[in-house]
């Protein structure tokens, strides 16, 4: 199953043409909107043979005003040796969409951590709590707006290399 | 009888009791039989666990917002921190993501010896938990035999790059230095040495039967169940699934080599125990081929963008200067992309997923950590077992707390 074909089957389950690049790596990269998600990964699971997940993370674009984060997918089809990356863009607004827990169970602690750090709400997740963090931890990490140091720090001025 | 509410986890608490009483028993953070810090707090009546709850989290570091501050060479010393372990496995599994991303060719003397290094490194971390299902069972005599022989492979990356445990070996682009004559004359040592001493490990317990009484059966996960839980390396190959990336997505060359994937059948202890014990020589079986096969060539590619130039260079010429500055501030220039790579580790599929927007930084990495995954599992592989299955369970499942929490 070459990406063609991939595609065409995702175009199939989604019932529309979905927005689909291959990257420059030759992994394709497929946006769909959260209400397709569930469909086509069941879809994919069930009919195409992509029966392991190999990883669900996300990503903060604060400059993309409405579709400010981004959850991805990566999928692996065992048989045919063929991965997918389904992308979810998502805005600030809504941060939702549907657990995958009851397709994958290994599904359970890769939203946990997503949820974690990026505050992403997983629906129907059986366990949506803290994982690596502490639980009285108010805010996302990973987020854009929080520095990595004290952004009120004067003794570590490094102006010409932006640290 | 104490009341048993336990939030989130109803599916897992049986609901048959011996005696009636049921206790908590927090197993860990620190705690000599779990080898890291994880808790779980069971539920037990009597010996049998009733439910889990595993707790993570003690050793965050915030690797991944680290990470987004860090110009591309000085991330790999944060990679050396996840399965310690195995710490070249991650610094090349690092390395061979960022040339993917930028775009950089290495000499096939380069993917050779990378593939010797990092087949050390598996070995050297199947022989920490294979002798460790040893203590954990009481026979502690293999594994101080087995740490002397990991000792050795310690010794070997010193000859490589100077540090032992946490190694930072390697650079973008291929090594720092070529490996000396020292370095295979203890490598030639090392491969007449060992298989006798390994075998004689192997003899110490695969068919002991004390042991085998004591591990066949305990914290089994079937190969369906496996792949649900998104298993990899050898636990998944325990369950019989042959999965194993250095085959499916070939990277370093590893297609030139000739080599098995065993696999077992309950994805008991056991299996998971005699699968590292066979993965142990089949490694060993690579580094033979490698060294036999060694191609002639640079140690390193020839990307000065990303790639130290030699120190006398630096003083000499212009243009080593240049490029030594803007390695060491960070200011080389990469493409902007995404790109996902993985490598197969001490413990399965460890994943990098690189978000580049040409900056200096990362603008996101994430770590597909295999240990993180399968964990999660281990609530389901110890119900209804005892309390000395747990243990066992724990340690041939190879949950490294670096790598579990990142």
């Amino acid at each position: 199953m070459d990406n063609q074909q991939l595609l065409a089957h995702i175009a199939a389950l989604t019932g529309s043409e979905p927005n689909a690049v291959e990257d420059t790596y030759g992994m394709l990269n497929v946006h769909l909107e959260t209400s397709s998600l569930l469909r086509v990964v069941e879809g994919l699971k069930t009919k195409h043979q992509f029966i392991y997940l190999t990883d669900i993370c996300a990503s903060h674009y604060p400059d993309r005003v409405g579709a400010e984060f981004e959850v991805i997918y990566h999928l692996h089809n065992l048989v045919a040796n063929q991965r997918v990356r389904l992308k979810v863009a998502l805005p600030e607004a809504q941060l939702s969409l549907p657990t995958l827990t009851g397709l994958y169970a290994g599904a359970n602690w890769m939203e946990r951590e997503t949820f974690d750090f990026y505050g992403v709400i997983f629906e129907g997740h059986p366990d949506l709590r803290r994982i690596l963090n502490m639980d009285d931890m108010d805010y996302h990490p990973l987020r854009k707006q929080y520095a990595l140091e004290d952004e009120t720090r004067t003794d570590k001025n490094d102006t010409f290399f932006g640290r | 009888m104490s009341e048993l509410t336990i939030k989130n986890t109803g599916q897992m608490i049986s609901t048959e009791t011996i005696d009636g009483d049921i206790a908590t028993l927090n197993l860990g953070p620190t705690h000599p039989a779990t080898h890291g810090i994880f808790q779980n707090i069971l539920k037990v009546d009597g010996e049998r666990i009733l439910s889990a709850e595993p707790t993570i989290g003690y050793i965050h570091r915030a690797f991944e917002k680290l990470a987004e501050r860090r110009p591309y060479n000085q991330i790999t010393p944060i990679t050396d921190r996840l399965n310690y372990c195995s710490s070249p496995i991650n610094n090349i599994g690092w390395h061979l993501t960022v040339e993917k991303l930028a775009g950089i060719e290495v000499p096939k003397r380069v993917d050779y010896m990378r593939v010797i290094v990092m087949e050390l490194a598996r070995i050297a971390d199947h022989l920490v938990c294979n002798s460790v299902i040893g203590v954990d069972t009481g026979a502690l005599t293999g594994f101080t035999y087995m740490f002397q022989e990991r000792e050795k492979i310690y010794e070997l990356y010193e000859e490589i790059c100077g540090a032992r445990l946490t190694t930072n070996l390697g650079r973008i682009g291929g090594f720092e230095r070529d490996f000396s004559p020292t370095f295979h004359t203890k490598l030639n040592k090392f491969l007449a040495e060992f298989p006798d001493n390994f075998e004689e490990f192997d003899r110490l317990l695969t068919r002991n039967r004390i042991f085998m009484d004591r591990v066949i059966g305990a914290g089994p996960i079937t190969a369906e169940r496996a792949l649900e839980y998104s298993f990899s390396g050898p636990n998944l190959r325990a369950a019989g699934v042959d999965y194993d990336v250095r085959v499916m997505n070939p990277y370093c060359s590893y297609q030139d080599f000739d080599f098995d994937i065993p696999v077992g059948k309950d994805g008991d202890t056991y299996d998971r125990f005699v699968v590292r014990q066979e993965e142990i020589r089949q490694s060993l079986r690579i580094i033979r081929q490698a060294l036999d096969k060694m191609p002639a060539g640079d140690f390193h590619a020839n990307v000065p963008e990303f790639y130290l130039p030699p120190k006398e260079e630096v003083y000499r010429s212009m243009e080593s200067l240049i490029y030594h500055f803007k390695i060491v501030m960070g200011e080389t220039a990469i493409p902007a992309g995404e790109v996902y790579y993985s490598v197969e580790g001490g413990n399965g599929e460890l994943g990098y997923y690189l978000v580049s927007d040409g900056g200096r930084t990362p603008y996101r990495l994430h770590f597909r950590r295999p240990c993180f995954i399968y964990y999660q599992a281990y609530p389901e592989m110890i119900i209804d077992s005892v309390l000395s299955d747990a243990i066992l369970t724990m340690s041939s499942m190879n949950v490294i707390a670096g790598e579990l929490d990142a």
